[in-house]
């Protein structure tokens, strides 16, 4: 758990970030997403102190961030940038070793993890290990980068817009493994980001920052349904709120139970992890209004009706 | 493109009679000049003593016919293949043949003119083996370039050439050579100039190391700084040799004669102490600006992750930045050592040593010979050097940025 205490950055008579207070939960992922300038980076920054704050305090798991010096502080916390910034002189298994060498650790040991999280990262060990940066395409880069922050095995994980550098469909797939990898290595992410897509598709919590302030910190779906100012209603986008809010549940969560009668009735199948906001649009396309959910076996887990449907896109 | 050209090149290959399309252009004018310097200009300068005027002579007149004739042959083959031989390594075997051949000749021209025993006669290479020479080289250097060799493989090619120039001369091959006759009269000297040439330019370039190295990583860190400093540099580069050695003998001097301690490490208004400070002044610029160049070509988000991941500032500027930056430092440094060996010939002036001492000696007495016995191995020293740390940058330099 990291709790953060009115922490504040001046720089001269510029506030950068003005005394923002909020408690990042363990084994979440929480999104700071904000306009360039909103000071969100500054706040990433003061977490593992490559910025010192002018005021407050950060703890974690109810150690003062202040008690001990901030390059050891940022060996044991993970840290993933726009543009990766892998070392270009150095192999990618050098790269994914560098904190474990800054540690001490012992060559096998080193070995040993970066092949697993290579594995982890979809890049086999054998291939790939010898390889420089530069011979690499811009996915793997990013996957490097994140193995390499992962390498010593830390409990936070910083990214500052990890993906910014990615072309859309890369994206995706990077943030489809980023979930994958918090539910495996059960890492505390906290991401920085200016897309609000990216906020609401990763984040168990997202944080909306401007000119220095924490504006509002809360679940995805209370951002949309109760915006605290009109800026936070600008940026989750009133004409697609409900369609933002459908896209926060799974088929899973809000199928209704299934009676015998209505198994395999009109053969639309939808899988139990696509969003509503997928059901609603499959079923538009094939002008239906049912489909039944299926699990990754096959087995039908019950039924979603237009009308069900429909009831999950307004505030409760 | 010449009108020639364009006649070889465009109606021949329209017809497709590739045989004449591959004349080659470099070969074409190496060829032109050789011939120049085979049949219009003396090969060799025959003089009753040091300092008389040369008499001008060409091979034939010098050598036995058989022997001229078989020279002009060679050569005649080295140009055929500069004109039509695509292959490198078959252009460079000419090439070095065709040195061979020419080196040869010098020194039987300067047996045969040489009465026995006799040390007062010179024979100084002439106009026209100089241009020979200087077409070989050229044909050489080309044929290297096109073979593209590795920094290992020119580092090995620079140490032959250097080896097999040196155990000729060791041998006695040139002994009658007008450059070598004026070593004979003191080889001590040469050898103590020799050292004192490297000791000056390298010594300079090691002061100059460990005060622009830092310099300019302080330049990089505060940006502020940087216009000053590289601008000061920029003013110092632009002063004169000459007066920057003569600048530097007054303050040198007073500094001698008023600290004690001063004079008692040897610094002395003239000798090597103003030359190494003004060597050591002018390597200041090419160091410290390619440092900054270097640091500012690492990538910010490379020294942000290093930063990030918990290495310290130090670990960062040494194990990231630095190495990072080192083939631009290095290139830097090479800039430095050229430059400087060059630069200490004038530190004879005001009594620096080095090969130098040859040449002003040279000058004075009118002795061309005894310049050209600063001159060449002054040439030699730069080339070696550009050649060795080229392909130190090239060695490091692997990893794409």
């Amino acid at each position: 758990m990291i709790v953060i205490e009115s922490l504040s950055k001046r720089y001269g008579t510029t506030i950068a970030v003005d005394a923002v207070s909020m408690v990042i939960e363990r084994n979440s992922i929480t999104v700071i997403v904000g306009t360039s300038g909103s000071g969100k980076s500054t706040l990433l920054r003061m977490i593992n102190r490559l910025i010192e704050p002018t005021s407050g305090r950060v703890l974690i798991d109810d150690h003062d961030t202040e008690g001990e010096p901030g390059h050891l502080l940022r060996r044991r916390i993970g840290y993933v940038i726009q543009g990766h910034g892998l070392f270009p002189h150095r192999t990618v298994a050098e790269n994914i070793g560098t904190v474990p060498r800054l540690l001490g650790w012992e060559a096998g040991r080193i070995r040993a993890r970066t092949a697993q999280l290579l594995q982890a990262l979809q890049l086999d060990p054998a291939q790939y290990s010898e390889k420089y940066p530069y011979q690499l395409s811009g996915g793997q880069q990013q996957r490097v980068g994140v193995a390499r922050a992962l390498a010593a095995e830390p409990a936070v994980l910083l990214m500052d817009e990890p993906f910014g550098a990615l072309d859309p469909i890369i994206r995706e797939k990077a943030q489809d493994d980023l979930l994958e990898i918090q539910r495996k290595f059960n890492t505390t992410i906290v991401l920085v980001t200016h897309d609000i897509d990216e906020a609401f598709r990763l984040g168990d919590r997202v944080a909306v920052m401007s000119e220095g302030r924490l504006i509002q910190y809360d679940r995805p779906e209370v951002l949309v349904t109760r915006p605290a100012d009109a800026l936070v209603a600008r940026m989750t986008g009133s004409a697609e709120r409900a369609m933002r809010l459908l896209s926060l549940t799974t088929a899973g969560e809000a199928a209704l139970p299934l009676t015998a009668s209505e198994v395999g009735m009109n053969g639309i199948t939808v899988p139990t992890s696509a969003s509503l906001r997928e059901v609603l649009s499959e079923l538009l396309w094939r002008g239906s209004e049912c489909a039944t959910v299926v699990d990754g076996a096959g087995t039908p887990r019950g039924r979603l009706t237009v009308a069900a449907i429909l009831a999950r896109g307004r505030p409760a | 493109m010449s009108a020639s050209d364009l006649m070889l090149r465009g109606p021949a290959s329209a017809h497709g009679r590739p045989a004449l399309r591959r004349i080659d252009r470099l070969g074409a004018l190496l060829t032109l000049v050789g011939a120049a310097g085979l049949f219009l200009l003396p090969f060799v300068d025959f003089k009753a003593n040091r300092i008389l005027p040369g008499d001008p002579r060409d091979l034939a007149q010098v050598l036995p016919v058989w022997a001229a004739l078989g020279c002009q042959a060679s050569l005649a083959a080295v140009s055929a293949a500069a004109l039509l031989a695509a292959n490198a390594p078959l252009r460079l075997a000419a090439a070095l043949a065709g040195i061979v051949v020419i080196a040869a000749a010098l020194a039987a021209a300067a047996n045969a003119l040489t009465p026995p025993h006799n040390l007062i006669v010179r024979v100084a290479p002439g106009a026209g083996f100089w241009l020979l020479l200087a077409a070989l080289g050229l044909l050489a250097t080309d044929a290297i370039t096109r073979m593209r060799p590795g920094p290992g493989a020119r580092v090995l090619l620079l140490a032959l050439f250097l080896g097999v120039a040196l155990l000729t001369l060791a041998h006695g091959t040139f002994d009658n050579v007008s450059v070598m006759r004026e070593y004979a009269v003191d080889a001590p000297a040469f050898a103590l100039a020799a050292r004192q040439h490297i000791l000056l330019s390298l010594g300079s370039l090691a002061a100059a190391v460990v005060v622009a190295l830092p310099l300019g990583i302080f330049c990089h860190r505060a940006p502020r700084l940087r216009p000053g400093v590289l601008s000061a540099l920029n003013i110092i580069q632009t002063i004169p040799s000459i007066a920057l050695f003569g600048i530097l003998m007054a303050p040198l001097g007073a500094l001698a004669t008023h600290v004690p301690l001063a004079a008692a490490v040897g610094i002395r208004g003239i000798g090597a102490a103003p030359a190494v400070l003004a060597l050591f002044l002018y390597s200041l610029l090419p160091i410290v600006a390619n440092t900054v160049a270097g640091l500012k070509r690492v990538s910010a988000a490379t020294v942000d992750a290093a930063l990030g991941m918990g290495m310290t500032r130090w670990q960062t500027l040494l194990g990231v930045e630095l190495v990072l930056a080192l083939p631009v430092i290095l290139t830097g440094i090479r800039i430095v050592l050229v430059q400087n060996i060059g630069l200490v010939t004038v530190a004879a002036l005001i009594g620096g040593g080095g090969f130098g001492t040859f040449v002003f000696g040279g000058i004075g007495q009118a002795a061309t010979d005894l310049v050209l016995l600063g001159a060449i191995p002054t040439v030699v020293l730069a080339f070696s050097a550009a050649v060795l740390l080229d392909a130190l940058v090239e060695l490091l330099d692997r990893v794409p940025q």
